[in-house]
């Protein structure tokens, strides 16, 4: 009984965007999903009466726009609105309370810096610019196979040559700019260009993210990319909110898929594969069915797919990368359903920077206490907070005249030294948030309705994010390209015939990209000998 | 020892675009809502009708409000050391009381920006320039003994333009500014404070530019427009300014070049020479910085260069771009900035051309996209090299001027 020319694991958004284009270009696509839900990291779940959380992931700028038209998403609800302002709430000496504002027009914003330090607006300019160069570099590799060394194929040379001549692209200079750039740690790189800690701390405490690293921590200035790469509609580096949740985003990719024919099964977890003389023939399902495909393609982390195959059919060592491929989880988020707006210190009521990111650490030296915290096993005393309020811009999500906040965590252990996660623990750590916002908003605790906490271990067991790690493993220089996942099967192939990885595992990582999924489809028609469409 | 100093006391709440010191005054003039923000302040495109606030400074006396230049104060037993590094000019010739243009670079001899050098004493220098780079003069101050002070807030500034310039400023009560050279400056005192004149502008006609204190700015400008009134004073707008600039061949950041602090694309980083500022390069000064590139460069000769066309025809050539035929076969250049001029009856231009056509002995044509009616219309017209600047009164360095 075969019915599917191929399966897709997982209804992450990576999963859906391969298994769109895969329908699209002529296969039967099935689609197993072990929720009740679509989406992996990227949903609008309501935990609590009319609110409704982006419950993972909370705002987008990586999605590539490519895909958004191929698939095209718009027809589908998807609405992405860029968002501005943003502001860093300063705890003055004295006590009192500043905040150094973002806008989104030049001169606008370098007023409100040059408050704090004129040096650095001229500096911020000079390190953007940098930063922009940086990413025109790296981003067209985004939608492209990353190319093996190694393997002299025609095609891989020619990928190495695209590579190498982009590389030599960049001059003398640059060359060695990038090569500083990939190994420097973002404290070290930011101090090159600036002298306000709060401007350094605001951009430092970005390139943190779901990563198990401090700002002092070598290899960290990367990841600054990983805010600058994505653009909105040409604008690089703008950000936004996808309108409805990040939900929307997967919702639009499930009805695009369904569209076009496709068939979603939720509650369908996997638990193994079936793999005869190495080649995949099926799996089998948590609830002991079974389902035949020649082609299946994995949405799931790298320790997660591999973990589901006979470790008789892998050599060892692929098992072994697989096994110490690092996830380390190290985030937490706190979604919150407020009754009316919350005022912050130094943020005038009206400020249109409330609409922005909102950031309270005070200095990189704060932020790497907090990655101390975690490395002893604790939630952070003081985390590195991303705190933005949705619902000033979208009205879909709230009760009108209610506002939900999304705080994002950094650093929340996987592992606590005091023993297992449970309710007590988790709502001590969910307090301590509410607690350390409440140091820079009085009004506060007295608007929270309800709040849905979520520590790395609560994000593996809902999405099966391997220890929570929110991009399916770190991005660090060692785990990104060709080391994405594994040296040698980082083109979306396994040792296994038929069986293909897509998820944000696998080149260029994680985030809500929909490149790897885009890519992985890719290689898979290839193989197939097939266009992809569109 | 190198230390800045700021001054800001503005809290976030505030709107970040500013008015400027003059603005209160001249409000009651403005017609049309033809507002440009730069830099940060609220400034004006225009204030009525553009032709005649253009024709102002040719023919009387036109008043653009400079406060959004970005002013650094200098000072120092080492800031003319400090200069000669930064600038390609050499300041060691530059006396006290003496303005000079200049342009600096960076270390790979590319343009960071260009504005001019006030020296107001042995030891004190002022640099007037369109865009901040604090961080680059603190960078560069390292090891020398001064103090660098942003003044764009505090000191403000006025650009009096035109024939009858001279009159109106010894009405408004200036005596002796007739004696100013070109290029030169010097202190008056006005109704009880300070006011700096310096015989500078980018007009290219005879006028002077006033500096005082952000304080006295209602005051400096009511004593001015009140002795102006019956010589015909007005307040133009930058579209007025852009007209005049490109009449006087006076090149624009953003607009001729992009600063290297600004481009992500290497090659849009500009030389000197590559602007045709040959002469603002001084070799023999020792060692600045750029310097190094800038030998270089200057062996290894031009790829294109900016120069200025004579257009046939009466449209202006906005963004066209520049052929070696008449059918548009090869792309030799392109044009940054292009004005029919009213007082030249002529179409003119600045183009970047590739080599050999700079030197001017080709014919070349230029197409141009006309927006007529709501249609696009494409028309080829033959172009030519001609000398910059275009315009260049005799009383612009007149002295002292014709007292009209
Ligand atoms: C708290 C948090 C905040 C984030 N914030 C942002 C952000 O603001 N912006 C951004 O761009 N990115 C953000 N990210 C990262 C981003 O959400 C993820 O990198 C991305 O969503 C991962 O997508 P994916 O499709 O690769 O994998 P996933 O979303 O993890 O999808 C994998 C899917 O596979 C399913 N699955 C797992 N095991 C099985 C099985 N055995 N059988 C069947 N199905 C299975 C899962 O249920 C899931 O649906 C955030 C992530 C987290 C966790």
């Amino acid at each position: 009984m075969k019915q599917y020319d191929a399966v897709i694991i997982g209804a992450g958004h990576n999963g859906l965007v391969a298994a769109g284009y895969l329908q699209r270009s002529g296969l039967k696509v099935l689609v197993l999903e072990r929720n009740d839900h679509i989406g992996g990291a990227t949903t609008s779940i309501s935990r609590y009466e009319d609110f409704t959380y982006s419950n993972c992931s909370y705002v987008c700028s990586l999605f590539r726009q490519e895909i958004a038209r191929s698939l095209e998403l718009y027809k589908y609800g998807l609405q992405v609105i860029p968002y501005a302002g943003g502001a860093q709430i300063i705890k003055n000496d004295d006590g009192s309370y500043d905040a150094m504002g973002t806008y989104w027009h030049d001169d606008a914003n370098r007023r409100d810096l040059e408050r704090f330090s004129k040096r650095d607006t001229n500096a911020y300019d000079r390190l953007n610019r940098d930063i922009i160069r940086q990413c025109k570099f790296i981003k067209p590799l985004l939608m492209r196979t990353p190319a093996d060394p190694t393997s002299f194929k025609p095609r891989d040379l020619m990928e190495l040559l695209y590579l190498g001549k982009r590389f030599y692209g960049l001059g003398k200079e640059q060359m060695h700019e990038t090569m500083r750039f990939y190994t420097m740690s973002v404290a070290d790189y930011l101090n090159e260009y600036l002298e306000n800690d709060a401007l350094k701390s605001y951009l430092a405490g970005g390139a943190t993210v779901g990563t198990a690293l401090g700002v002092y921590s070598p290899g960290t200035a990367y990841i600054l990319l990983h805010h600058a790469m994505g653009d909105l509609d040409g604008n690089v580096g703008a950000w936004g909110f996808a309108r409805g949740g990040m939900g929307a985003i997967s919702k639009a990719l499930n009805d695009s898929f369904l569209a076009a024919g496709g068939h979603v099964r939720l509650n369908a977890g996997v638990s193994n594969f079936t793999v005869e003389h190495g080649k995949v023939k099926g799996m089998q399902l948590e609830n002991g069915e079974t389902v035949k495909a020649d082609l299946v393609v994995s949405g799931m982390d790298v320790r997660r797919t591999f973990n589901a195959i006979d470790a008789n059919e892998l050599p060892q060592w692929v098992v072994d990368r697989a096994k110490n491929f690092r996830f380390r989880g190290s985030s937490g988020k706190v979604n919150i359903a407020l009754d009316g707006l919350p005022s912050f210190y130094g943020i005038p009521k009206d400020s249109p920077c409330m609409t922005g990111d909102l950031h309270i650490s005070q200095s990189m030296d704060e932020l790497e206490l907090a990655y101390d915290d975690w490395k002893a096993g604790r939630w952070s005393q003081d985390p590195y907070l991303d705190m933005l309020i949705p619902s000033l811009v979208d009205p879909t999500m709230t009760p009108q005249g209610k506002h939900w906040m999304s705080v994002f965590i950094q650093y929340c252990p996987y592992k606590l030294a005091e023993g297992d996660w449970n309710e007590d623990r988790k709502n001590a750590f969910g307090n301590h948030i509410i607690d350390r916002i409440s140091q820079f908003s009085p009004d506060f605790k007295e608007k929270v309705l309800h709040m849905e906490i979520r520590t790395p271990k609560d994000i593996e067991d809902e999405t099966g994010l391997t220890e929570g790690n929110i991009f399916q493993g770190e991005l660090t220089m060692d785990q990104l390209m060709f080391n994405r996942p594994i040296p040698g099967y980082a083109q979306y192939r396994t040792p296994i015939s038929g069986l293909y990885m897509c998820g944000s595992s696998t080149h260029p990582g994680g985030g809500v990209m929909g490149a790897p999924g885009a890519n992985a489809a890719r290689e898979v028609l290839l193989d197939l000998g097939k266009r992809m469409v569109p | 020892m190198t230390s800045i100093i700021t001054n800001n006391e503005r809290p976030l709440s505030e709107r970040p675009i500013l008015e400027t010191p003059f603005y209160p005054s001249y409000k009651h003039l403005i017609q049309n809502d033809n507002y440009e923000e730069w830099a940060g302040y609220t400034t004006l495109a225009s204030f009525a009708d553009v032709g005649q606030e253009y024709f102002s400074v040719r023919n009387t006396c036109g008043v653009y409000d400079l406060c959004p230049m970005i002013k650094y104060d200098i000072c120092g037993i080492d800031a003319e050391r400090y200069m000669n590094r930064l600038i390609t000019r050499n300041v060691k010739k530059l006396l006290p009381k003496r303005v000079t243009y200049t342009v600096w670079c960076d270390d790979k001899g590319h343009i960071i920006e260009d504005g001019t050098v006030f020296r107001l004493s042995a030891t004190e220098f002022r640099l007037c320039c369109a865009d901040r780079q604090i961080d680059w003069l603190m960078d560069c101050a390292i090891g020398y003994d001064l103090v660098i002070t942003e003044v764009t807030d505090a000191i403000v500034g006025l650009a009096v333009q035109g024939p009858v310039s001279c009159k109106i400023l010894k009405k408004t009560g200036f005596d002796g500014v007739e004696k100013l050279k070109i290029f030169q400056l010097e202190s008056f005192s006005l109704n009880g404070y300070e006011v700096m004149v310096s015989r500078t502008g980018f007009t290219g006609d005879l006028g002077y530019e006033l500096w005082t204190n952000a304080i006295n700015a209602a005051d400096l400008w009511e004593t001015l427009f009140k002795a102006g009134k019956p010589h015909g004073i007005r307040m133009i707008g930058s579209e007025a300014l852009d007209m005049l600039r490109i009449e006087a061949g006076l090149i624009m950041v953003d607009v001729e070049f992009m600063s290297c602090f600004h481009t992500v694309k290497y090659d849009r980083n500009r030389t000197p020479f590559e602007l045709g500022l040959d002469w603002v390069v001084d070799m023999n000064k020792g060692h600045f910085i750029g310097r190094r590139a800038l030998v270089e460069a200057r062996q290894k000769g031009l790829k294109n260069k900016l120069v200025g066309i004579d257009i046939d025809w009466n449209k202006r050539a906005d963004g066209a771009l520049i052929y070696n035929s008449e059918n548009c076969e090869r792309q030799i250049g392109e044009v940054t900035s292009a004005l029919w001029s009213p007082i030249l009856k002529q179409n003119i231009a600045l183009a970047y051309l590739d080599a050999p056509y700079f030197e001017g002995n080709n014919d070349m044509w230029v197409e141009v996209y006309m927006h007529r009616e709501c249609k696009w219309e494409r028309e080829v017209y033959k172009c030519r090299v001609t000398e910059k600047p275009f315009y260049n009164p005799d009383r612009k360095k007149l002295t002292p001027p014709l007292d009209l």
